[in-house]
């Protein structure tokens, strides 16, 4: 049911870059056509990576299991299409580390051939936790780039008291239209799948907020969503970053997530409207998480679209398929243009959380060489979490990793915001990054060290008690041969 | 730092630069200047391209004695930025070894010896300015009633170039005193403040800037044009120049409120000397200013008491420059203290805690 009369709430700074979306917003889905191979890397979550139970020369069918979680926070991985998996090993994969990761590599057979899947029970009928647990087992996982397993949000009512369920469709990103078109052309879908979660999490209500510059995709939405009061849809203003999981809370109820906490800390549960579709299809069709909605545009592509592709095609794929390149591009990216990855090569495949391919020309960069800090203030102006990014990135370039801290570094969401804006053109969220990961490396590092000590300690403590047990023992001994001696002697006397 | 190519996002930026900023408050500053060209003449003219070209050549000198790239920092406009404000600043038939030492002083003592752009502690305009008027007081305190340029009477093109170029004109013949320092002679004096001012003072010339005075600073009306510019460009926010004149107008109205004999009104205040001047384009600059919106209304706070102090009670009877100077030294301490509220923290730093149990952990 559309609602008008909610109060919306201000969330401080943020920026409005050109929305660039009309390249795509009206090119409906197609499905792009299966590619000869797949690259299904094994981290495609925020977490452990999967472990393989398949071999090399093994045969596949399409929704055979791939690889199984390891640990709490894990997703497994499936086979897209039927095939023969022809490598694993390492993989340049779209990853923030840029590192290579472990990668099953899959070929075709060309009959896209299902695996028996499970029969299909109505959710209505089912446990939260057996919901969960088959939402755990389609490897579902945040569809708006988070990547977080999302059987793991969903398992969240055992622990807090829940309220409510923010469905995200904000896609506050530029370029980026994928989840415009989901919501247009797969409404009922989404509904029926926000409804299993408010089922799940045993919540009262849900809001599915949408950013108002698509009035497509809101009326679509209010329109499945007209015989379920106990969802709502709302548009929220166009403003980056609305997508970001805690500043779409503070919009929607006032209130902020408190530091180093989830919204869950708040009685709120945010999931993406691409996720509350992959749930639909697993619970309704057993079907495992096997494509995505992926918007294939940017200055550089021939003939942009929207297009349902299996999870591990390669970029290339894509490009060949909207009509190559008209130019060579500045930057290719996986994702929006603000918190998207540079892509090694186009060889790289989509992973779960890839809403987009983004081809863009130097024009569209807008690359500048970085010259000092002015102090214009600008960047502080837009923080949308109110820290100081040109204190923190100055402390950060020096190397006081502890002086960024203190000025909130691991508060940062990384939006870009302030990079934006930055006049001097400094890379502001890059030297974020690099702090974050050195000052994540010297907790560890000095975790490990005082860890090491503990180790040594203990250890010499239990070689104190051996010496001091052997000690014992031969003195024991002495005594007793001593003894013994004595006995003897007074039994010659 | 000298990457093109970033590896980290985003990936798309706004359209700015700082020679974009500095071109901005340059076109904000052009209707004042224009009309400070007007009101005095040839030998303004003179002054200010002389100041501006000076403080371009001390840029590129010390920008090559550093060993820094010459060519991209002298383009980015904040030298021109620099000369251009400091000329405003000027008596407009000062001669021109004044605009000449006042830009070299600017540029070379109060930036590059912090380290150049964005490192400076002080505004360099206005280092240069207090540095000038403590070693030369005559010059720089020889105001001329408005020469209109064409109008009768007023010098012609070479006349002017004499003016500004050569020692040989005496110009105490058209000089005249500022509104402020006029005020501050006759109270001296002990003649009343009312009186001084019937004879003297027009509320409306004043505001125009008809009257005698540096050669941009006289025209509130055109600054303060300039100065909503900037505001609506969002190169300056309105926390700085809103504060510091209510400041001006809030303690000068008090002030003459008790004593309209010895203490002059908020209209004299905010329409003489510097205050518009001060308020948009000077205790806004960017570098010396606090990077909060709390800080910058401390900071419009401070300068705007100081201003009053400073006209009202010390020798000098314009406090612009020097209050702007105390208050940048502040500046670090304020940008220390005063740091905005991080998301999901109190002012303290402590997460955000909420009185109703929701969503506590089970
Ligand atoms: S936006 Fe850039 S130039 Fe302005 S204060 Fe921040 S870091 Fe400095
Ligand atoms: S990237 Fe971090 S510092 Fe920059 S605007 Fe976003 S949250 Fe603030």
């Amino acid at each position: 049911m559309p609602i008008r009369g909610l109060k919306l709430f201000k969330i401080r700074g943020g920026v409005h870059p050109n929305a660039n979306k009309d390249a795509t917003h009206d090119k409906p889905i197609t499905d792009l056509p299966i590619p000869e191979l797949l690259r299904i890397p094994l981290l495609q979550h925020i977490g452990s990576p999967a472990e393989p139970v398949v071999k090399r020369g093994e045969h596949v069918l399409k929704g055979q299991l791939l690889a199984r979680p390891q640990g709490v926070i894990s997703a497994p991985v499936h086979a897209p299409t039927s095939g023969r998996i022809i490598s694993i090993g390492k993989f340049q994969a779209p990853h923030p580390s840029g590192l290579p990761v472990m990668t099953i590599t899959l070929k075709s057979d060309g009959k896209d051939e299902w695996v028996d899947s499970d029969a299909v029970t109505d959710p209505f009928d089912m446990e939260p936790a057996e919901i969960a647990e088959k939402v755990s087992d389609a490897g579902i996982v945040g569809m708006g780039g988070a990547t977080f397993p999302s059987a793991v949000k969903l398992g969240l009512g055992n622990r807090y008291q829940l309220e409510k369920l923010i469905i995200n469709g904000a896609e506050c990103e530029p370029y980026l239209t994928c989840d415009d078109r989901l919501m247009q052309e797969s409404a009922d879908e989404i509904i029926d799948g926000i409804r299993i979660m408010i089922h799940t999490l045993g919540v009262k209500e849900a809001i599915i907020a949408i950013e108002k510059n698509k009035p497509g995709a809101i009326n679509a939405i209010s329109v499945a969503a007209a015989d379920y009061p106990e969802i709502k849809v709302i548009g929220v203003p166009v403003q980056y970053p609305m997508g970001s999981e805690k500043h779409l809370t503070q919009t929607l109820t006032g209130k902020e997530t408190p530091a180093r906490a989830l919204t869950a800390d708040l009685g709120i549960v945010v999931h993406n409207v691409a996720t509350a579709y992959a749930i639909h299809q697993a619970l309704r069709q057993s079907k495992p998480l096997l494509s995505r909605i992926v918007t294939v545009t940017g200055g550089a592509i021939s003939k942009p679209g929207n297009f349902r592709a299996l999870i591990g095609t390669p970029v290339s794929h894509f490009i060949e398929h909207c009509g190559g390149l008209t130019e060579e591009p500045a930057k290719l990216l996986l994702g929006g243009p603000m918190m998207g990855q540079p892509l090694p090569s186009t060889k790289a495949p989509i992973i779960k959380g890839s809403g987009g391919i983004l081809a863009l020309t130097e024009k569209e960069l807008r690359l500048k060489n970085p010259s000092p800090c002015i102090r214009c203030a600008s960047c502080v102006n837009v923080c949308p979490c109110g820290l100081l990014p040109l204190e923190m990135a100055s402390h950060a370039r020096a190397g006081d990793l502890e002086g960024a801290a203190d000025f909130g570094l691991m508060d940062c969401i990384s939006c870009g915001s302030c990079s934006y804006v930055c006049p001097s053109h400094i890379p502001l969220v890059q030297y974020f990054n690099y702090a974050k990961g050195a000052l994540t490396e010297k907790q560890r590092a000095q975790h490990k060290q005082e860890e090491i000590k503990r180790l040594i300690a203990a250890r010499a403590e239990r070689m104190e008690k051996q010496k001091q047990a052997k000690r014992e023992a031969m003195a024991r001994r002495k005594a007793e041969m001593a003894e013994k001696k004595k006995q003897q002697s007074e039994a010659s006397a | 730092m000298k990457s093109i190519n970033p590896v980290g996002g985003p990936f798309t930026h706004d359209r700015v630069s700082v020679g974009k900023t500095m071109s901005l408050v340059m076109l904000a500053l052009l209707p004042a200047t224009f009309f400070g060209f007007y009101l005095y003449g040839w030998p303004a003219i003179f002054l200010f391209s002389v100041t501006v070209l000076a403080a371009l050549l001390a840029e590129a000198g010390s920008l090559y004695i550093a060993g820094k790239p010459v060519r991209p920092f002298l383009l980015d406009g904040s030298a021109i930025l620099t000369g251009w404000l400091l000329a405003m600043t000027l008596p407009p038939w000062a001669p021109w070894w004044i605009g000449v030492v006042g830009a070299f002083l600017a540029i070379i003592v109060g930036k590059h010896v912090f380290g150049g752009i964005g490192q400076n502690l002080f505004n360099p305009a206005m280092v240069a300015r207090v540095a000038l008027l403590i070693s030369f007081p005559l010059e720089m305190t020889l105001w001329i009633s408005p020469q209109p340029l064409m109008a009768t009477g007023s010098p012609g093109f070479f006349e002017s170039l004499l003016i500004t170029f050569s020692n040989s004109f005496h110009i105490d013949s058209v000089s005249s005193a500022s509104v402020l320092s006029h005020i501050k002679t006759e109270l001296s004096r002990d003649i009343p403040l009312e009186q001084t001012l019937d004879s003297t003072y027009g509320l409306i010339p004043s505001v125009l800037g008809i009257t005698a005075g540096s050669m941009g600073e006289t025209s509130s009306i055109f600054i303060l044009a300039g100065g909503l510019f900037l505001l609506m460009k969002r190169i300056i926010s309105w926390h700085i120049p809103f504060s510091m004149i209510m400041t001006i107008a809030v303690i000068s109205t008090l002030f003459n409120w008790y004593d309209p004999s010895r203490y002059a009104g908020a209209s004299i205040h905010l329409f003489s000397g510097a205050s518009m001047l001060g308020a948009f384009f000077i205790a806004t600059d960017l570098v010396t200013s606090p990077v909060t919106r709390l800080g910058q209304i401390i900071f419009g706070i401070g300068c705007g008491l100081l201003v009053y102090t400073i006209r009202t009670w010390a020798a000098y009877p314009e406090g612009m420059g020097f209050a702007v100077l105390l208050m940048n030294a502040v500046t670090p301490l304020i940008d220390h203290y005063i740091r905005p509220r991080i998301y999901g923290r109190d002012g303290k730093g402590k997460p955000v805690q909420y009185p109703e149990n929701i969503g506590a952990e089970k």
